[in-house]
């Protein structure tokens, strides 16, 4: 046991006696959730727009009071002819133009042909497309809002309007998408990546050399390599919970003693996972390449943390279902954000218990009592 | 578990190798090697880099397994019993194998825990050595010099009190006055009755050893005392010193009676043939002789005794 507390010791010295380890370890989890919370976020806020309004009727103005009353837009200016258009776009200064018919308040009463155009930016397709999705919603609203209005004479020609509404993130912040994905992320690269980087340094600098020739167990010097970042690894889920709580403003809705047991179990196979990689390679460079390449790429991208999975090709449809994080990101979104019990994520639970196993043996099976 | 008492079983030779061959891939790194080390002899391994000489030590501390051939320390199976061999040796790789960032006392703390012991307990064990360096204890072992890192190194290795030291080119890229200590400790070890086995690429350490192996592409030249092997040199050895050395080379290997010339720092050896007819044989004189013939002057030719580098060449040339 001695050896044991001493070697946990002294991977604590490694950690911490190297700046950029540290800081890596404690400090990218809080730049992470900052920066994915706030900077890249996909929600609109303030997004300025022009108008080019030939009828500068009622109807007009009141759509555009609509759209600038709203937190999403600013008005930039009414422009005087359709050719400043593209000029405005060149110089970047709006997201969106939105171009009036003439007598437009009139041929919505009574030819009910009234004409709007939204024009945006193609160059940024997804930026775009959820500028004119929230611009068309509020056109709508308007719209229901007239004939609701005038009701008895309009009613024949309302036809079925669509009202969507979004559960759980009802003000459809992108914060509720990114914490449960920063979380898998973090203690994916804290387990993972710092892992097999630490144990293939060993190997590398050919101090695993010396400490085979000696009677410690190697499952044991591994195993100390595992307690200080299982350590960080609680100490950044905690971080992460209390940003997003505090800062970010996303509620535990379920349960945190669930919440804490699921995020254990993911470490644990994060942590299988980091043993694997490094028993399998030598390099440092090497074990952070595999792990960067087959773990936090696909993470970031498969796991439906920024795009959606289902609109991705079958294949890899297929290849995200063999990623642990996804599994997580998933039941950490219906504890946490929908505030599900533990009879939701039995599938997502069972399958990582299962991940863990097989990778725990997998390693305990490739770890090498030699150099070969 | 203690080991603090190594066992000896005087008649069992401390390493014994049998016909043991190892390659990675096409690359024969050892080839049939066969030898004993007797139980408190320093065991000197000596040939240059890429000679096999990591290889040997990596299998006989049971880092890699051997393709063919059985070997055993202190008469553990090198295979079957490694778990035990490694609790008796004490093992210092080629390469700086110490934590660079701990300091030193830290990094000797540590290596006397892995083997269930402490620095207090066998301080007496490595207090020569580790006195020197422990003015420093709290500088990180990254900054300290190359002798210095050695010393500690060899302190890690013998803070368990190994019954067998392995140690892979000890000596390589540290100073001469550095060199010097760690031979001279290496005597003491000897004296307190520990086995010894090390490599190193430098000849002129050869005469430090009870007795050496010349190594060269996998196989072992020689075993033998290091005064057995030179006077095994069976040819007259002549030294050569003069102007347009590279020249000079090319020219002496022509001359008829001369078996091998070779460059050795700044002068010629020449190996003749001891013959026993005294007209044909070549003498220091008659090369003078030669050699003035040819047009060159300022010339210094002198019979020499053999050393180990000579012998090693004379075995790689056969």
């Amino acid at each position: 046991m001695r050896e044991f507390r001493i070697f946990v010791q002294k991977e604590f010295f490694h950690i911490f006696r190297d700046r950029w380890t540290t800081l890596i370890l404690l400090v990218l989890p809080v730049l992470m959730i900052i920066l994915f919370g706030f900077g890249i976020t996909t929600e609109i806020r303030n997004t300025k727009f022009a108008v080019y309004d030939p009828s500068r009727d009622a109807a007009t103005q009141e759509i555009v009071n609509k759209l600038e009353s709203s937190d999403y837009f600013t008005l930039d200016s009414y422009l005087s002819s359709p050719g400043d258009i593209e000029q405005l776009f060149k110089e970047g200064r709006v997201g969106f133009v939105i171009v009036f018919g003439e007598k437009f308040y009139q041929s919505m009463l009574h030819t009910g042909d009234a004409k709007i155009q939204l024009i945006a930016d193609g160059t940024d397709p997804n930026t775009a497309s959820i500028l004119t999705n929230y611009a068309t919603a509020l056109i709508n609203t308007y719209q229901q809002e007239l004939f609701a209005s005038q009701l008895i004479a309009e009613s024949g020609k309302r036809g079925i309007t669509a009202e969507t509404r979004l559960l759980y993130n009802p003000t459809l912040k992108s914060a509720y998408n990114i914490v449960p994905g920063i979380m898998g992320m973090i203690l994916m690269l804290i387990c993972a990546i710092m892992t097999s980087v630490s144990i293939a340094r060993e190997k590398e600098l050919g101090t695993m050399e010396v400490l085979l020739v000696s009677p410690m167990k190697p499952f044991l010097i591994i195993l100390s390599k595992l307690v200080p970042y299982f350590t960080i690894s609680i100490i950044n889920y905690i971080t992460i919970l209390l940003l997003s709580v505090f800062v970010l403003k996303v509620p535990i809705a379920g349960s945190l003693v669930l919440l804490t047991a699921l995020s254990l179990l993911f470490i644990f196979v994060s942590l299988s996972f980091g043993i694997l990689i490094s028993s399998l390679v030598e390099k440092q460079i090497v074990a952070l390449l595999i792990s960067g390449m087959l773990l936090m790429m696909p993470a970031v991208f498969l796991s439906g943390l920024m795009f959606p999975v289902e609109s991705m090709p079958q294949v890899l449809q297929w290849f995200s279902h063999i990623l642990p994080v996804k599994w997580f990101i998933i039941a950490v979104r219906n504890v946490m954000i929908k505030g599900l019990g533990f009879s939701s994520i039995i599938k997502e639970v069972a399958i990582l218990t299962g991940m863990g196993i097989i990778i725990l043996m997998a390693s305990i099976k490739k770890f090498k009592y030699r150099l070969e | 578990m203690t080991h603090s008492t190594p066992h000896k079983i005087s008649d069992t030779p401390a390493i014994s190798c049998r016909n043991i061959s190892k390659s990675y891939g096409k690359v024969n790194a050892l080839h049939d090697i066969t030898f004993d080390v007797q139980q408190g002899e320093i065991f000197g391994v000596i040939g240059p880099d890429g000679a096999g000489k990591s290889t040997l030590f990596r299998i006989l501390t049971t880092l890699l397994l051997p393709d063919t051939g059985d070997a055993t320390v202190e008469g553990f199976d090198v295979v079957k019993e490694y778990k035990k061999i490694r609790k008796i040796v004490g093992y210092m790789p080629g390469k700086f194998s110490l934590y660079q960032d701990l300091t030193v006392e830290e990094n000797l703390r540590i290596f006397a825990t892995l083997f269930n012991t402490t620095i207090e307990e066998n301080y007496h064990l490595v207090k020569d050595i580790y006195s020197q360096i422990e003015p420093f204890k709290t500088r990180r072992a990254g900054a300290l010099s190359g002798g210095m890192k050695q010393k500690l190194a060899l302190s890690c290795a013998l803070i368990h009190k190994p019954s067998i030291l392995f140690l892979d080119e000890p000596t390589t890229g540290i100073d001469p006055v550095s060199r010097k200590e760690l031979w001279e400790m290496l005597r003491k070890l000897k004296s307190q009755g520990i086995t010894i086995i090390v490599s190193t690429p430098y000849m002129d350490e050869a005469s430090l050893c009870d007795r050496i192996a010349l190594i060269q592409n996998g196989s072992f030249l020689r075993i033998d005392t290091p005064d057995n092997i030179v006077k095994s040199f069976g040819n007259r050895l002549i030294s050569v010193r003069g102007e347009n050395m590279g020249e000079l080379l090319k020219r002496l290997r022509e001359i008829p009676g001369v078996i091998s010339c070779f460059a050795f720092g700044d002068s010629h050896h020449v190996a003749a043939e001891k013959s026993s007819n005294q007209l044909n044989s070549l003498t220091a004189d008659t090369l003078a002789e030669n050699l003035k013939k040819q047009g060159y002057t300022n010339l210094e030719v002198k019979n020499i005794e053999p050393g180990i580098e000579d012998c090693f060449m004379e075995l790689t040339a056969k």
